[in-house]
């Protein structure tokens, strides 16, 4: 028995809506079977991690919260992969966004005027553009490999922040905690509904995601994306240059991830500490994938990811399960959305009786 | 003491030289698995679970090497058969494995482990200065050895080496001629799989005997830099693996002796060092074209 691959003439429309549904529900099913192993209720904990957090309003807003950085890096990156640019280092550009956007409140932290937060986040935006910029450069200037170069500088940014955070950020009366003073209020991202702790972060997230659907959509920028993504070559017969087309994707993914990370730590967190992201820049691939690259996709994919931080949180204090099995539905999420997206360009085919010899010179 | 730090060098640069051998032989193959820090770190974890349970280090180094194995087994099937994008399936590689192996490994955090003892090769383990360091090592780093030496034979000198190069530098003219492209390739990946689930029981055997989680620490990355860097070719690996691990080890030495630079930057060492390496490989276009296996990374769909 073998499986067998037809290529559609067409992809399939039907299938580009349903494959990531698809691949949910089989995250499911097989998130099921790993609860059984770990000799739990395979249904009672499903509904702990991924119905119950849906169920509180506190609950909702920490979604929101979660789900914005998100959406933000995940619309960035799916420019990115779009267009054919593989970088896998939003971790890094967050961390350094965060950074940028924190130098005006650690500084100078009697400076209390409104300008203070717009100025953040702009300078978190910029932090995260050029920190992106490097394997930009690098990859047009020298032709190095972005993927290995923006993976690198993730690291390197998190030995940064540490350093920082450790040495000379450190709250001289934080009794020796590794973390800044407390921002002042004007430097505090606001809550955006009375009743809970989401703030303004997840609109950025739906301003970006829709706004980049537009430009995917209508503006010729949004075509230059995918001509370049799908055949360089073509790209340069209409008068594209790839060579900018790195510099643009990366950067608008950095500025992003740079957004994410300032509304990070000014909205949730309220001072810099050496953890900021629990892989937010990682699971933000994913979220792109999920999407199917698609900024609109991007913000439904981005809630679902978020629902698998806040179960993973849920499943431990309800039925004690660690909190690495969020890490494991993600893994296992993105497998069955890259297995499915098959399904949208090619028939699968199960051959069962072996193929006569010379069938194979037959067209 | 130069004996102690050239020891120590070694033991760095062991599962460096392993895993990026592996990812060699899977590249030759045209196919670009970025999965090697998941595969790692699960030949890692499972490898100290199985040596914990058993009592018996090699039953360990056997059970790591079929754990990465099995893991890549997944990416082969995606990329393989499902054709779906090998970038992509690599870092669903990397991700689950780096969730799987912390769920698998959770309750072993903090248990002491069973180092793999060294094998003393009579007589040549009595030479001295090279004796130590080159004769009484454990099992793997001799494996290491007969790794390089045997895939460059492999690779240069076999005919089924020549049919897999074929097929990295083009899968259809290679399927044309007759040559299994998908079995040859989901070889390829597999023994790309073993050698990262070796080079992970390297860490939790002998590197650090014991579990942490990430342990792997970004080592698969450097891995995937280091084919880069050796430009396809197993000897440099060698060589490219021992100059990382001078770099970690080096920076590990001067963190000891506090020489007034603040640890983190030391630390960052290796991540830095991969970068300049890269732009200094990659900088010349025209030697990399040659290099580079043609059809990396591309998707191969047989006709019929």
């Amino acid at each position: 028995m073998r499986i067998e691959l037809q290529r559609r003439s067409q992809s399939s429309r039907l299938f580009s809506f349903v494959s990531p549904l698809l691949a949910l529900v089989l995250t499911l099913f097989f998130g099921g079977i790993m609860f059984w192993m770990l000799g739990k209720q395979p249904l009672d904990a499903l509904y702990s991690f991924f119905v119950e957090p849906l169920l509180e309003v506190w609950s909702l807003h920490e979604l929101a919260v979660k789900a914005a950085p998100l959406i933000l890096i995940g619309v960035g990156l799916s420019i990115c992969y779009r267009s054919n640019n593989w970088n896998i280092g939003a971790e890094g550009q967050f961390t350094i966004g965060a950074i940028t956007g924190s130098i005006l409140p650690v500084l100078y932290p009697e400076w209390h005027s409104p300008m203070i937060l717009p100025l953040m986040l702009v300078m978190g935006m910029v932090g995260g553009a050029l920190y992106a910029g490097i394997p930009a450069l690098l990859k047009t200037r020298f032709n190095t490999n972005e993927i290995l170069t923006s993976l690198m500088l993730v690291y390197i940014a998190q030995l940064y922040l540490d350093w920082l955070v450790r040495g000379p950020w450190r709250d001289p009366q934080g009794y020796n905690f590794p973390q800044t003073k407390s921002f002042v209020p004007e430097a505090v991202l606001p809550e955006i509904l009375e009743s809970g702790r989401a703030h303004l972060a997840i609109a950025f997230a739906l301003v970006a995601a829709v706004a980049l659907w537009f430009m995917m959509r209508f503006m010729l920028k949004g075509f230059e994306v995918t001509v370049l993504g799908q055949s360089e070559r073509a790209g340069r017969f209409a008068g594209f240059s790839a060579r900018r087309m790195v510099w643009f994707s990366m950067m608008l993914s950095g500025a992003l991830a740079g957004l994410a990370g300032i509304s990070e730590v000014s909205g949730s967190i309220g001072h810099v500490q050496p953890t900021i992201s629990p892989g937010y820049g990682f699971t933000a691939i994913i979220v792109a994938f999920l999407g199917r690259l698609n900024p609109l996709g991007i913000i439904a994919s981005g809630f679902v990811l978020a629902l698998t931080y806040l179960g993973g949180e849920a499943a431990q204090l309800s039925i004690g399960i660690s909190d690495k099995v969020s890490r494991v539905f993600q893994g296992l999420l993105l497998f069955f959305v890259l297995s499915c997206d098959t399904l949208i360009h090619y028939r699968i085919r199960i051959v069962t009786q072996k193929l006569r010899g010379g069938a194979a010179h037959h067209a | 003491m130069l004996e102690a730090i050239l020891l120590t060098v070694i033991t760095a640069a062991t599962p460096l030289v392993i895993a990026a051998l592996g990812e060699l032989v899977t590249e030759r193959s045209g196919v670009l698995n970025l999965g090697v820090e998941g595969m790692m770190i699960m030949g890692a974890v499972v490898a100290f679970v199985a040596t914990q349970t058993t009592g018996s280090p090699y039953i360990g180094v056997v059970a790591g090497i079929t754990a990465g194995a099995a893991f890549s087994l997944l990416f082969g099937f995606l990329t393989l058969t499902l054709v779906a994008n090998q970038v992509a399936t690599g870092l669903a590689l990397t991700i689950l494995g780096l969730g799987l192996s912390g769920q698998i490994g959770e309750s072993y955090v903090g248990q002491p482990g069973i180092k793999l003892q060294p094998i003393n090769i009579p007589i040549l383990g009595d030479i001295p200065f090279l004796g130590p360091l080159l004769f009484r090592q454990d099992l793997i780093f001799y494996l290491s050895i007969a790794l390089v030496i045997g895939i460059h034979w492999f690779l240069f000198r076999s005919r089924t080496g020549l049919k897999m190069r074929a097929i990295g530098d083009n899968h259809s003219s290679a399927h044309a001629l007759g040559i299994n492209v998908i079995r040859t390739r989901y070889l390829a990946v597999m023994f790309g799989g073993a050698c990262s689930g070796l080079a992970g029981a390297q860490l939790s055997l002998v590197y650090t005997p014991q579990w942490v989680e990430n342990m792997a620490a970004g080592r698969g990355w450097i891995a995937l830099a280091l084919v880069v860097f050796a430009s396809w070719r197993p000897l440099r690996v060698l060589a490219g693996g021992y100059l990382f691990g001078a770099v970690t080890i080096g920076q590990l030495h001067a963190q000891a002796f506090g020489i007034g630079i603040p640890s983190q930057f030391l630390s960052a060492l290796p991540y830095v060092a991969t970068i300049v390496v890269l732009i200094i490989i990659s900088h010349n276009r025209r030697t990399t074209l040659i290099n580079t296996p043609a059809s990396l990374g591309k998707p191969f769909v047989p006709e019929r």
